[in-house]
């Protein structure tokens, strides 16, 4: 069995469902989710993605805490004996994930990008490594073998299981050790992981006060704003929108590199978007070289000219 | 108050230059630093030191020049420092890094009320660390802590920052705390500290006088093995528009976007 482990039905755990139908075929796997969450929802998004979604419904699932969480899926993986488990790996996943690998005393690979399975059924699980220069292939000895997987790399298939079973666990109440006693719904700008499409801007952008267009850029398109390090450095914009090594890391459909120069550690961040389009100055600035497009000049000049171009299109 | 922190040796990646042909580290003469975000975890900890009065102790495993990382760490106001090094620890995953460095802080009876670790390190990068060796000594845990509110004897308050929220935890003393860039801002090492440094020692100590076995620890122990590594230089076939050319750049640029204008 694959199993999958989740708190809610969102994106991530179809992108992952629809990888592991994927990989469990090979293998005649069966594919499991396991879903805990405080209640039941979105059901029917799920038919067809697994053969089974264990669920187990308990209040002490609503906002994720370490112990409630890993007593209950502790007791689920020693029954159910999955051969793989796999998580997003969001702070959910790479919280819940090294704690269950530890009691299960078995590997644990982060963040990967890359899942296949070979013909003895050991899973194949690359990631990226040093700022995303390499990538290491790495496979676990023990069992059951374990990844979390980065959000938005694996596309939504569409299902392909005929029959979804429903099963219902029990869950135990855990003295939680955490006690929540505060709770505020971020509000960021744009979630840049999420986002269609960004404009992301480096020191070319030459000053803050040009920020201006990139903003109405983003919103005709519903984009999202990104930056590099010396752009957050600089305080024109909040770490929240740094990408990079040490920023967020963003796959999104179209990213625009506005007066970026394209350091290793910012293409950590961004080299796997789909299209990327640069725009710099310096034609031999090395941003050009990740780009799909590149426009040699000045980078606030030329979000002007699209904005306008757009505008055109919009009232069109 | 007994606090410990785990703190990593990494390659100081300010320095790091990649080699444009293969990809790879370039690692000769780069200098060993502590993880960043572990400098963050430590500034926790002396400032906790500074406010109430703490025991800090300091708990590395790594390659012996790890020690100069641990000197470092005494001139800050560090009180124990101790090293775990042998060359049997070589290639380990994360589960022989958690095991080694949780069974030493039993068979060396360390004592702690809080331990503190960075997210992830730097070179490695998992975030997995801090969390197995968490469960391999039975401690609550909170990770992507990005404020401390208030320390005692019995509790920790902390910010937690999610995709979604910032949370506000209570939890209960000992507990493990991994820390985000955000908690504390590390402080520069003093030329005092220093010269009060160079008289302390650091404890150091390899696999076989912590009595673990060669089959549990190092390449041996890590049921995680990294069997390809190959390099990802991504170039792609890149269509400049110079000059003139420009406006056909934001033409096509333009059409791109369309599909993706706000109704
Ligand atoms: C450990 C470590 C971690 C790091 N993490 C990150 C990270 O997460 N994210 C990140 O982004 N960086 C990170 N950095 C920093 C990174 O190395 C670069 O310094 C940074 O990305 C540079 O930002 P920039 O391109 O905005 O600025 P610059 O390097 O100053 O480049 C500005 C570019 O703009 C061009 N330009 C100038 N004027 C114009 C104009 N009028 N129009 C168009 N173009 C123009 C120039 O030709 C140049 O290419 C990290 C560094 C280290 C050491
Ligand atoms: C290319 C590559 C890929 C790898 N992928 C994986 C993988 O997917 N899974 C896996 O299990 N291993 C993996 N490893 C091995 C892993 O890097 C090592 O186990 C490493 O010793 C610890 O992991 P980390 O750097 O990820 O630390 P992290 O888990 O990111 O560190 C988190 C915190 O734990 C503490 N800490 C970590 N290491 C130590 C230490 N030695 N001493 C004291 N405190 C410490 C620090 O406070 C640190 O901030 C990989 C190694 C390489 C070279």
């Amino acid at each position: 069995m694959l199993m999958v482990i989740s708190n809610k039905v969102d994106r991530n755990t179809i992108e992952l469902l629809s990888k592991a139908c994927e990989l469990a075929n090979r293998k005649n796997f069966e594919v499991s989710l396991l879903l805990m969450s405080a209640i039941q929802e979105k059901l029917e998004q799920l038919k067809g993605y697994a053969d089974n979604v264990i669920l187990m419904i308990s209040k002490q699932f609503e906002v994720f805490s370490l112990d409630p969480f890993l007593v209950n899926a502790e007791m689920v993986v020693r029954k159910y004996r999955p051969e793989i488990i796999l998580s997003s790996a969001t702070t959910f996943g790479r919280t819940l994930m090294p704690a269950l690998a530890a009691k299960l005393k078995t590997g644990l690979t982060a963040d990967c990008t890359e899942l296949d399975i070979d013909e003895k059924g050991n899973l194949l699980q690359t990631r990226p490594a040093i700022g995303g220069n390499v990538m290491a292939t790495i496979v676990t000895s023990t069992r059951p073998q374990m990844a979390t997987v980065r959000p938005k790399v694996f596309q939504i298939n569409p299902p392909t299981k005929q029959k979804t079973k429903f099963i219902f666990e029990q869950p135990i109440f855990v003295a939680d050790r955490c006690e929540l006693i505060g709770y505020k719904v971020r509000e960021e700008e744009a979630k840049i992981e999420e986002a269609d499409v960004i404009i992301s801007v480096g020191k070319g952008l030459r000053r803050k006060e040009n920020l201006d267009v990139v903003y109405k850029l983003a919103k005709f398109v519903n984009g999202a704003v990104g930056a590099t390090r010396a752009v957050v450095e600089a305080k024109w914009l909040s770490f929240d929108h740094q990408i990079g090594l040490s920023g967020k890391v963003v796959k999104p459909k179209i990213y625009i590199a506005a007066g970026i120069s394209g350091a290793v550690q910012h293409l950590a961040g961004m080299q796997t978007s789909q299209t990327i389009i640069a725009i710099n100055k310096d034609r031999y600035a090395p941003i050009f070289k990740v780009a799909d497009i590149g426009i040699v000049a000045d980078a606030y000049s030329i979000l002007q000219q699209i904005l306008e171009a757009l505008g055109d299109e919009k009232n069109a | 108050m007994k606090i410990l922190v785990l703190a990593k040796q990494v390659p100081d990646t300010d320095k790091v230059k990649i080699d444009p042909n293969t990809g790879t580290m370039i690692r000769e003469g780069l200098d060993a630093v502590m993880n960043p975000l572990d400098m963050h975890a430590l500034e926790v900890a002396l400032r906790i030191k500074e406010t109430t009065g703490a025991h800090i102790t300091v708990l590395s495993m790594g390659p012996a020049k790890t020690e100069e990382m641990l000197k470092d760490s005494l001139a800050f106001g560090v009180d124990r420092a101790i090293l775990l090094t042998d060359a049997a620890f070589a290639g380990s995953d994360t589960w022989a890094t958690s095991y080694v460095l949780s069974e030493a802080v039993k068979r060396l009876k360390i004592e702690y009320d809080l331990v503190l670790c960075g997210e992830k390190a730097t070179d490695g990068e998992t975030g997995q660390v801090g969390i197995e060796f968490g469960v391999l000594l039975n401690l609550p845990i909170v990770t992507y802590v990005s404020r401390i509110f208030e320390v005692s004897k019995e509790f920790i308050v902390v910010e937690r920052t999610t995709e979604e929220a910032f949370e506000k935890w209570k939890v209960k003393l000992p507990a493990v705390i991994s820390v985000l860039k955000s908690v504390a801002e590390p402080r520069l090492p003093t030329l005092n500290g220093k010269k009060r440094a160079m008289n302390q020692k650091i404890e150091i100590y390899n696999a076989q006088t912590l009595g673990f076995k060669p089959e549990e620890i190092g390449l041996n122990g890590s049921p995680t093995k990294v069997i390809r590594v190959c390099n990802t230089k991504l170039t792609r076939n890149c269509k400049l528009f110079v000059g003139k050319e420009t406006t056909v750049g934001v033409r096509k640029v333009v059409e791109l976007l369309k599909p993706f204008l706000r109704k």
